[in-house]
């Protein structure tokens, strides 16, 4: 999972900082043909020769899609938003002192991140569609928000350790109670230490938003199946989906690196 | 022992019989101190002997196990009460200076006042900018910490302890992180404060700062307090072995 280094960890070993969401440029890389670079415009560049060369179907599709596009961003969104209020809370009740709280955060995040999503994406949608009539998209922003809520929760978890014991103190002797010093003093620091793994969650949402179309939900994959079900071109219908997903996906990228260039500027 | 205090006046830190134990491991042991008013007491002793773990019972950022400690009439050990009261009244400078990295050095000093005290915006800006002031900062208002040397930091965080108005101030080894040459500027600031009347506790083993303004010397050793007198008396004719040990070492 995303990365945030404890500077208090007394006994650190080796570590091996692996990113899964990655997508990330190499902030030292300028060259003119970096990796991101070649795949960002190269992607750019067939997405605009392929509908010019042979319009009929790649402009088609192109125009078939952006419906999809859209229904993608309104469940990445709108799922993200409810995450990262659903990771704060988490992430305070694992490090909460108060055994209850901590034992259901721990629950949460331990059950949640040992179910695979799209078994969670039928779970909400099928077993407890028996019991109460949840409607697609609904249910599909469900699932993707409470599955990415305990992700969130680890991250929030990791960036609240991260922020060295003296700042609490320093609050707390200045006569602050705890959740002053935890508005004032601690979380505006924790969501700076975390912007760059949570722009990762977001990239990663994004992708994994895709199987939402399994439960009917038109997003951009959904598009490009209905597409390709009625004039039979599956190839081309998918080369066109998977490169929008990359353009979108690569360009997310760079802002989050933007972001954490910022964000290491800022100090 | 306490020659050079008035029996008769009331003391504003009154610590009696205090006991701090880390599982099996006590880090203070029965300690009895009294702080006069515009007193200022320095406390030294190697690393370990629980000087830091005293003071930091002093506004309960530790607990004590058991004993009590006083400022003025408020009993500080008292669970029961409310220590956000006491802390208010009491500031505190630490080692690692933990000035808070995302505010610069004015907000800093204005957090305090504008949410413990609901100060106006103006009456604490106002106020911060004459702290700054007193500390030979005014130049840095808007700066951030990170921009700052260690010794500014220390200068910052002395402001902003004295914006709550203290009327005693702990300094858990304040110069103990700063480069050599930017020592003087923070015991300057401190040197003013204790003139000015500063009840002050200080965890240090400055010694020019010691005779230059201490009234009481404080020798701990493993978790005792095990020899308390002027500077003069302590540096200069120890009446324990342990202190003269301690002192040749650091000497």
């Amino acid at each position: 999972m995303a990365e945030v280094n404890n500077r208090d960890e007394a006994n650190r070993r080796v570590t091996v900082n692996v990113s899964d969401g990655a997508l990330i440029p190499d902030r030292g890389e300028k060259s003119l043909f970096s990796a991101w670079r070649i795949s960002f415009f190269g992607a750019i560049a067939l997405l605009i020769i392929l509908p010019t060369v042979r319009p009929r179907p790649y402009l088609d599709i192109m125009r078939f899609l952006p419906d999809g596009i859209l229904a993608t961003f309104q469940v990445t969104i709108i799922s993200i938003l409810i995450a990262l209020a659903i990771g704060l809370v988490t992430g305070l009740g694992r490090i909460s002192r108060i055994t209850v709280i901590n034992r259901i955060a721990t629950i949460y995040v331990e059950v949640i991140r040992g179910i695979p999503l799209l078994v969670q994406l039928f779970y909400i949608y099928f077993a407890l569609g028996q019991l109460v009539r949840v409607p697609r998209l609904a249910s599909a922003i469900i699932a993707m928000s409470v599955c990415y809520g305990a992700y969130m929760g680890e991250i929030f978890r990791a960036g609240l350790q991260a922020i060295p014991k003296g700042q609490m103190e320093a609050a707390l002797a200045l006569g602050m109670s705890r959740s002053q010093a935890l508005r004032k003093v601690i979380l505006p620091q924790t969501f700076r230490v975390i912007l760059p793994p949570v722009g990762n969650e977001f990239i990663a949402l994004l992708k994994d938003s895709s199987l939402v179309s399994i439960i009917a939900v038109s997003d951009l994959l959904r598009r490009g199946r209905e597409f390709a079900s009625v004039s039979f071109q599956y190839f081309e219908t998918y080369t066109v989906v998977a490169l929008v997903y990359l353009v979108i996906t690569l360009f997310l990228s760079k802002i989050v690196s933007l972001i954490e260039d910022w964000a290491e500027r800022r100090g | 022992m306490d020659s050079n205090t008035d029996q008769n006046q009331p003391m504003r830190i009154r610590i009696r019989n205090a006991t701090k134990a880390f599982g099996t491991l006590e880090a203070v042991k029965n300690a009895d101190l009294d702080v006069a008013p515009g007193e200022v007491v320095l406390i030294i002793g190697p690393s370990g002997s629980g000087k830091s773990t005293l003071l930091r019972c002093v506004n309960r950022l530790e607990t004590l196990s058991e004993g009590e400690i006083w400022i003025d009439n408020d009993l500080v050990t008292d669970q029961h009460g409310d220590i956000r009261k006491i802390r208010e009244e009491v500031g505190m400078v630490f080692q690692n200076f933990n000035l808070f990295p995302h505010l610069t050095a004015l907000e800093n000093i204005m957090l305090a006042p504008r949410t413990v005290k609901h100060a106006t915006k103006a009456q604490s800006t106002e106020n911060a900018l004459r702290l700054l002031a007193r500390v030979g900062l005014q130049d840095k208002a808007t700066a951030y910490p990170a921009k700052l040397s260690g010794g500014q930091q220390q200068r910052v965080a002395i402001a902003r302890a004295l914006a709550m108005n203290p009327k005693v101030m702990l300094f858990d080894e304040p110069t103990s992180a700063l480069d050599p040459e930017m020592i003087k500027e923070v015991l300057d600031v401190m040197l003013d404060l204790a003139r000015e009347g500063m009840t002050m506790l200080v965890v240090s083993h400055e010694m020019g700062f010691a005779r230059a303004a201490a009234d009481k010397v404080v020798f701990m050793d493993q978790g005792e307090i095990i020899e308390v007198g002027t500077p003069t008396e302590v540096f200069d004719s120890p009446r324990e072995n342990r202190t003269q040990r301690f002192l040749e070492h650091i000497l």
